[in-house]
């Protein structure tokens, strides 16, 4: 029996331990060491050339441009989308008897909210280049229809108006899942504390902020860790929609554009590699605040 | 008790449901419209369906072949990523041996780090072994990279369920195979289903990966086809052309998830809450 076990166990891990090794390990390890050369493809030509990379970095001003733009797309976009699930997934609650049992259609609601979730990144960038076509647009031609053609923009031509019109689309893609989510813990809670909050006489907005709040306050920073990373990445998007892509002028660059450009169009992989190093400590850097500040709100609770 | 005011409340729900759909809803009806209507009536109906657009895009602009490649190169990738990840999540929670601690963290960790990063290496290590643009490599690397997430989600699993019918197997003389197989598999279905469901998603919609590694036009995705569509068609302003594409790339997803929408919408959250 015992060697029957050992074979199994060697059968069961080896293929995919080796996969791992040669497909996500060794391209992760390469990277660190890739970035302090300058590299450029060519076999046998990488000269070690220190940290003279991210120096270089801190003078690119079209990074510096998408450093900028994601540390913006970091604030707003798990903010709103957070702020908007929220508010729906209570919606959700709130109709019903004792802000439990849900709305009527409240099912209804969920399935079509979801939609966006199910899409490519490709397929909802493609469609709101449509949405936002200045002359044949949704957009632009439903402001005209409905006399507010005075509103009407190029969306993603307008240096100040670009990045907005794509953190919409990033928020827009992402409320569903949210409500879905926020509304199961929602659910989860025990249905007591909200007749309890009733018979106090709270009312809506009380019952938001002392009972449901605090009590899906994990499934919020799940969310924030989720979104925070979607808006360090947002590459899809700005790829395919943005004009540029990633302008006008820098307006909608990204790291992740910055980096693809930088490697696989100008052949500077040393230098790209330090760009993808810099995004692996930003993203770091955001888990473990997420984390820090998990700890210390669940002691607040406690 | 005060009775709930429900208009403002089914009022704020609509609109957002009206916000999420219209657009869906304009691509699919601009579908069957003419180049014409879609740029001078973009919020009319078309006056008579053009189905023919759909045969357009799905000949001419090659997104039947897209879509072809997406089903095998998705298909391919769900396989290899359930059968590798059930058995490692499988061998690392109900087998006690040195090291398994160190091989978990392994696995899991490479979740945490943005593809990016990886990017530039891992485009020379399919080059170098002679698989860039192919269906293997991309199933391959499509694989890699959903292992670590299956691995994390189906160990939860496996250690939830129970030991008793593995043991009396054992006792009847099955190897460790036939144990993981005919017994182990069946019982973790419910966890198997809900990862299922979120890696198809996640492969379907992969974008990045297969532009790296997959310059062949012949063998593009969906994704990568719809992109370069959206520009070429730009070009040539086949716009009823595109929208018949994006609806093709749209709905097969969409009807999926009305008729299965519970266990899908089920298994994407539990992929979160984890």
């Amino acid at each position: 029996m015992r060697h029957g076990r050992v074979r199994f166990l060697l059968g069961a891990l080896l293929p995919a331990l080796v996969l791992h090794v040669v497909f996500v390990l060794s391209p992760y390890a390469q990277a660190f060491y890739l970035s302090l050369t300058d590299w450029t493809g060519v076999a046998g030509s990488a000269h070690f050339v220190g940290a003279a990379n991210y120096a270089r970095l801190g003078g690119d001003a079209l990074f510096l441009d998408a450093v900028r733009n994601n540390a913006v797309m970091l604030l707003v976009v798990p903010l709103v989308t957070i702020g908007l699930g929220l508010f729906l997934a209570s919606m959700l609650h709130l109709g019903g008897r004792g802000g439990r049992r849900g709305i009527a259609g409240s099912g209804a609601y969920q399935i079509v909210y979801f939609f966006p979730q199910l899409l490519s990144l490709v397929v909802i960038a493609v469609l709101w280049g449509f949405v936002y076509n200045p002359n044949t647009g949704l957009l632009n031609s439903g402001l005209r229809a409905a006399g507010l053609g005075a509103l009407a923009r190029s969306w993603l031509a307008e240096p100040h108006l670009a990045l907005p019109a794509v953190m919409a689309v990033l928020i827009w893609s992402s409320v569903g899942f949210y409500v879905v989510l926020f509304s199961a813990a929602i659910d989860a809670i025990p249905k007591e504390l909200f007749e309890a909050a009733l018979i106090d006489g709270a009312g809506g907005w009380h019952t938001f902020r002392r009972v449901t709040l605090p009590l899906v306050r994990e499934s919020v920073q799940v969310a924030f860790v989720y979104l925070g990373i979607a808006a360090l990445d947002a590459f899809a998007v700005v790829q395919v929609m943005t004009v540029g892509p990633g302008g006008p002028d820098g307006a909608t660059e990204v790291i992740g554009l910055s980096l693809y450009r930088t490697a696989f169009t100008y052949g500077k992989f040393g230098y790209a590699s330090a760009m993808g190093v810099a995004l692996f400590f930003a993203t770091l850097t955001l888990a473990v605040l997420a984390l820090r500040g998990g700890r210390r709100e669940r002691l607040e609770l406690s | 008790m005060t009775r709930p005011v429900t208009f403002p409340v089914h009022l704020a729900m609509l609109a957002w449901a009206v916000v999420t759909s219209l657009p869906l809803l304009w691509a699919v009806v601009s579908s069957f419209k003419t180049d014409d209507e879609i740029l001078n009536h973009p919020w009319s109906v078309p006056a008579t369906p053009r189905f023919g657009n759909w045969a357009r895009a799905w000949t001419e602009a090659s997104i039947g072949r897209y879509f072809l490649n997406s089903l095998i190169v998705v298909g391919g990738g769900l396989l290899l990523t359930m059968f590798l990840g059930a058995l490692v999540a499988y061998a690392l929670a109900r087998y006690e041996f040195r090291g398994n601690r160190l091989l978990y963290y392994v696995f899991v960790a490479a979740m945490f780090f943005p593809v990016f990063l990886a990017l530039v290496p891992l485009f020379f290590v399919v080059q170098q072994l002679g698989l860039l643009g192919t269906y293997p490599g991309l199933i391959l690397v499509y694989a890699a990279y959903a292992v670590p997430f299956t691995v994390f989600f189906l160990h939860a699993f496996f250690r939830t369920l129970p030991t008793e019918v593995a043991e009396a197997a054992f006792l009847d003389g099955c190897s460790h195979a036939r144990v993981f197989f005919q017994v182990m598999l069946p019982l973790a279905r419910p966890g198997l289903v809900a990862v299922g469901i979120f890696n198809f998603l996640g492969l379907w919609n992969q974008y990045l990966l297969p532009l790296v590694l997959n310059p062949d036009p012949d063998r593009y995705v969906l994704a990568q086809g719809l992109a370069a569509l959206s520009v070429s068609q730009g070009y040539r302003s086949d716009w009823s052309g595109l929208f018949a594409g994006l609806t093709i790339a749209m709905v097969p997803v969409l009807i999926a998830y009305v008729a299965f929408q519970r266990q899908i919408r089920a298994g994407l959250t539990a992929g979160a809450v984890k």
